[in-house]
């Protein structure tokens, strides 16, 4: 199992009453970038948190770097980069503090300088993380994620609140760790992202994991019928070459409002949440 | 792998970082107890004679008052406080070990204690003509009742972080308790002239005995007169601590949470 990552089977999970996870099955490789996608209330950050090792779960097996998150100790923390959402503490430290501190919680850290350097706060290293933008303390987040030089990097929506510039560098970094061989789990709720990073996506809905695959695979479970519209009409077919043909024929040359439609991601994704509900 | 003692050291320096970057936290807390002094010393100062005033036996009352200020009430509540605002849960991620989490908040609770204690004994000196003690034996005292102290009251502290369910409510919990122990411990009223009923809640919690064993740190024998049982039972002290240290300890160990309800 040493190419194996991340093993998850049967996975629950519930909150009082209310059932959060009803049986996540999920792997994950070594050295691949996994994202997880899914809708508000899905169960993403659940299931992260318990990967994580930062909550208990009710059943199900779980290992991690081949360890069970729930009994892990200090080197296998060191090992795992956590970057969750929201937090709002550290506010009197400065940047170049507060990364600098938390190096010193690992065996072979990164150097800090660099760390603040590949998430783009340089020039802001000396001011009180209190004091940035809300973007830019997702960014000291995602600093002291990686700080400690992770085999497996979590990330829990990443790029909310980042501008398109920020999202783009960000995804630049993810990229550079992913060629240094990290494994990288991450949910998001931008489909693009998952697009642009993911060597594989997970779709969780209603506490399931839907499907798992690449983003082709994907098209390609949810039937890859093309949709063409005109003037007169709309069809969807896996043949849309044949019938723009048909078409031609029949208006006699230039077929009046023509319109041939590859299903994006996001379609998938939007067919595939609303099948579940 | 860092050691914890290592960690725990990097943890107190960032501590008093924090502390020391509000300023009106800093003012306010480094002066409580000076402050509680006037107050008490401007109120009550009758001499009781050989150079002793009720202003040295409030003196040393408050600097154990002060120590339950710092390491209950302040530590306590800044730790339910990082509860709720997640700083407990980033922690988690990281390989940094708990115990060196709660050596950082012990190291900035002695470091604010020292300075307090400093700044009201000296005001005692100045304006109140306290005598502190020329003897090793009297400081030797005064050093073990101050860590035996603050370890007990932070322990204290940590472990009604975990029992109060936000932020808010740790505030204003230890707050109140904080206060009324303050009564019934003799801290703000003359020791012996306690009711009855008050002194027997006051002598169940340690505020009482840390209080007493200050006093005997700090004034002369003579005090002694000022004590319900006329003496001041250092042995009692000692154990009645210590109690409540171990009781602390376990509390800790049971009550302690890295995430709150509202941090899920």
């Amino acid at each position: 199992m040493s190419d194996t990552a991340i093993r998850v089977e049967g996975l629950t999970k519930r909150f009082g009453d209310v059932k959060v996870l009803h049986g996540v099955d999920l792997t994950v490789h070594k050295g691949e970038t996994l994202a997880v996608l899914g809708p508000n209330g899905a169960g993403k950050t659940t299931a992260v948190e318990i990967l994580a090792g930062l909550g208990p779960r009710d059943g199900g097996e779980v290992s991690v770097l081949g360890v069970d998150p729930a009994k892990a100790g200090r080197a296998w923390r060191a090992r795992v980069g956590v970057v969750m959402q929201s937090a709002s503490d550290l506010a009197t430290l400065t940047v170049a503090e507060t990364v600098r501190h938390f190096a010193g919680y690992y065996p072979d850290p990164r150097d800090p300088a660099e760390v603040i350097e590949a998430v783009g706060l340089t020039e802001h290293a000396r001011r009180r993380v209190g004091k940035l933008s809300g973007g830019q303390r997702r960014r000291v987040d995602v600093a002291l994620g990686i700080i400690g030089r992770p085999e497996l990097l979590f990330l829990d929506e990443p790029t909310t609140g980042f501008d398109p510039e920020a999202r783009q560098r960000f995804w630049e970094l993810i990229r550079l760790l992913s060629g240094e061989g990290t494994t990288i789990l991450l949910t998001t709720h931008y489909l693009g992202e998952a697009e642009a990073l993911a060597d594989r996506v997970a779709v969780i809905a209603s506490g399931v994991v839907e499907a798992v695959g690449t983003v082709g695979e994907l098209r390609a479970a949810a039937g890859d019928l093309v949709e063409v519209t005109w003037r007169d009409g709309a069809e969807r077919t896996e043949e849309p070459t044949a019938l723009v043909t048909k078409l031609a024929a029949h208006y006699g040359g230039e077929v009046p409002g023509l319109n041939v439609r590859r299903p994006s991601l996001e379609d998938v994704y939007l067919a595939m949440i609303k099948e579940q509900n | 792998m860092p050691g914890t003692v290592t960690i725990g050291l990097s943890r107190g320096l960032m501590e008093i970082r924090d502390f020391s970057r509000d300023i009106g936290q800093v003012m306010f807390t480094f002066s409580f107890p000076a402050l509680l002094l006037l107050m008490l010393g401007g109120i009550y100062d009758q001499h009781l004679g050989d150079g002793l005033n009720l202003s040295h036996v409030f003196a040393a009352s408050i600097a154990a008052s002060a120590i339950v200020s710092t390491s209950f009430v302040n530590l306590g509540g800044s730790i339910a406080a990082e509860r709720d605002d997640g700083t407990l849960k980033r922690l988690r991620t990281t390989p940094m070990p708990k115990v060196s989490y709660f050596m950082g908040k012990i190291i900035l609770v002695l470091v604010i204690s020292v300075v307090e204690l400093a700044l009201m004994l000296g005001l005692a000196v100045l304006l109140y003509d306290m005598k502190l003690p020329t003897d090793a034996g009297h400081w030797l005292r005064l050093g073990w009742l101050f860590l035996l102290g603050v370890t007990c009251w932070s322990l204290l502290g940590m472990a009604a972080s975990g029992l109060a369910r936000s932020a808010r409510s740790a505030a204003i919990i230890m707050s109140v308790i904080y206060t009324l122990l303050g009564f019934v411990s003799g801290v703000y009223i003359v020791p012996g002239s306690i009711p009855p009923v008050m002194a027997d809640i006051g002598a169940v919690f340690p505020l009482k005995w840390l209080a007493q064993g200050f006093r005997s740190a700090l004034l002369p024998d003579l005090a002694q007169a000022q004590e319900a049982t006329g003496s001041w039972e250092l042995g009692r002290v000692a154990l009645v601590l210590l109690g409540w240290t171990v009781a602390g300890l376990v509390l800790c160990m049971m009550t302690f949470r890295w995430r709150s309800a509202r941090t899920r």
